[in-house]
């Protein structure tokens, strides 16, 4: 049992520190370039959002299988397959989570404006320094708001996980996965468990991201 | 380090047009007016770099931008002082002082105290902006900017958006501080008055181009200024400004 949610808070953790990596320079660029195409790539970023998730875990199977031409590119490394390994899960789950990042980056990048940059900018602060040492700090709720909802969303995903992951008790097998094997082998007692405590998960991220919303809302027209 | 600024600035910025050919001496104050939407802000844009149009720009002999080359608007060294102060708001009052002197190169010509005792910020220190009145806002931005060791000092508009009681506040600093600086500030303005006191010099804008330069504000000056300021000037926007001198001259406000 401890493992189960061990491989889960893994997956999770993992997925969302990869995804902040990721995502803020993506939402950066969607929050200010000025290219005409840039929703076609935005919309391209939020369709898992939409798509049922077996057919985004199919594709995604089809491309970590050994057959794949990508996966092809990495047998001189040694790699065969990334499909039903822990490695391909945190891919899979990045880009299943990946409109929960950016769009409450991009909306923290667009409200706060290009006046902040402009200004670390004339006081002599290069770009990168600028965005760690201004635009960073100005968007902390967008990042704490893109975190929780990474990781909460990746702890209740099930369909991606199930098909690239296929469920490997100790390896690719998470929570909401184990649940579902449970009440198939009607082992109610120990399913409540892990249903209850997700439950309890679910609404602490709710009520957290609500406070944060909150507490933005208050603080952004002083 | 007192050095001239030579600009020749065309191209466009969105839907806007500027052809601005300017020189701006090594010492003093050099205003800059016009009619809204003559292009005032956006020549300082240009100028710092945070537009990019074609045409040239130097320092002394230091080129900024021309054909060849185009120095980013962190390289510049130019102290700008937005009309809305633009501090940066998750700093303190010293923060953001220290935030362009930490970043300026050494040794420092302009040393943090002595910016803090002309402006009279020693009070504000740990304050945030948004504890801030527009006259503290202004100031604190106005030392800011001194302490990124400038070259050139742009300030754009920086008394407009105040009332009239913070406006006779800061004026005084600002006199004081225009008045001891070593190098070339450009001011934009749109209240004769302020130009008059303020600026040793006055460049006037029309339609994105610079139209005239009025030498000497002083004597015969002033009313060459005057007459060329009131030529650029739409009837509404004289209107408007006659107002506001109007308004700021009784006592209440």
């Amino acid at each position: 049992m401890d493992g189960v949610v061990w491989t889960t808070v893994k997956l999770a953790g993992l997925t969302t520190l990869l995804l902040l990596i990721l995502a803020t320079p993506l939402a950066w660029w969607l929050a200010h370039s000025r290219r005409w195409w840039k929703e076609i790539i935005a919309a391209v970023a939020a369709l898992p959002i939409v798509l049922p998730p077996t057919v985004l875990g199919f594709y995604l199977l089809l491309l970590l299988a050994p057959q794949s031409p990508v996966m092809a590119l990495l047998h001189p490394f040694g790699v065969r397959t990334l499909a039903f390994t822990f490695e391909g899960l945190v891919i899979g789950s990045a880009i299943y989570s990946l409109p929960f990042a950016v769009q409450p980056l991009r909306n923290a990048f667009e409200a706060m404006g290009p006046r902040p940059m402009e200004a670390a900018a004339t006081l002599g602060a290069p770009p990168l320094d600028a965005f760690f040492t201004v635009a960073a700090p100005l968007a902390r709720r967008g990042f704490l708001t893109a975190a929780i909802l990474v990781f909460a969303h990746t702890v209740g995903e099930f369909g991606v996980v199930l098909m690239i992951g296929g469920g490997i008790p100790g390896k690719t097998e998470v929570v909401s996965i184990r649940i579902y094997q449970l009440v198939e082998a009607l082992r109610f007692d120990e399913a409540h468990r892990l249903a209850a405590g997700l439950l309890a998960f679910a609404f602490v991220v709710v009520l957290a991201t609500l406070l944060i919303d909150r507490r933005a809302a208050r603080t952004t027209l002083s | 380090m007192s050095d001239d600024v030579q600009g020749r600035l065309a191209g466009r910025v969105g839907s806007f047009r500027i052809d601005a050919a300017f020189d701006i001496p090594g010492r003093g104050v050099t205003a800059l007016s016009g009619p809204s939407g003559a292009g005032k802000s956006t020549l300082l844009r240009c100028i710092l770099g945070l537009e990019r149009v074609g045409g040239s720009l130097r320092i002394g002999e230091e080129v900024w931008q021309d054909s060849y080359s185009f120095v980013a608007p962190h390289r510049r060294r130019i102290g700008m002082v937005f009309q809305d102060a633009s501090l940066l708001p998750h700093l303190s009052v010293t923060g953001n002082l220290r935030y362009g002197l930490r970043r300026a190169p050494r040794p420092h010509a302009i040393a943090l105290d002595d910016v803090v005792d002309l402006l009279g910020l020693r009070g504000l220190m740990q304050r945030t902006p948004s504890n801030l009145s527009g006259g503290e806002r202004q100031r604190v931005a106005l030392g800011r900017a001194l302490l990124t060791q400038p070259r050139l000092l742009l300030l754009d508009e920086p008394l407009s958006s105040l009332d009239p009681a913070a406006k006779a506040e800061i004026l005084p600093y600002l006199e004081r501080l225009l008045g001891s600086l070593a190098i070339p500030a450009l001011y934009v303005s749109h209240d004769l008055g302020e130009i008059r006191r303020l600026a040793d010099r006055l460049l006037i804008m029309e339609n994105g181009a610079v139209r005239s330069a009025v030498a000497d504000l002083s004597g015969r000056g002033a009313h060459a200024a005057a007459e060329q300021w009131l030529a650029a000037m739409t009837p509404d926007e004289i209107h408007r400004l006659a107002l506001d001198a109007l308004l700021a001259a009784r006592p209440e406000g």
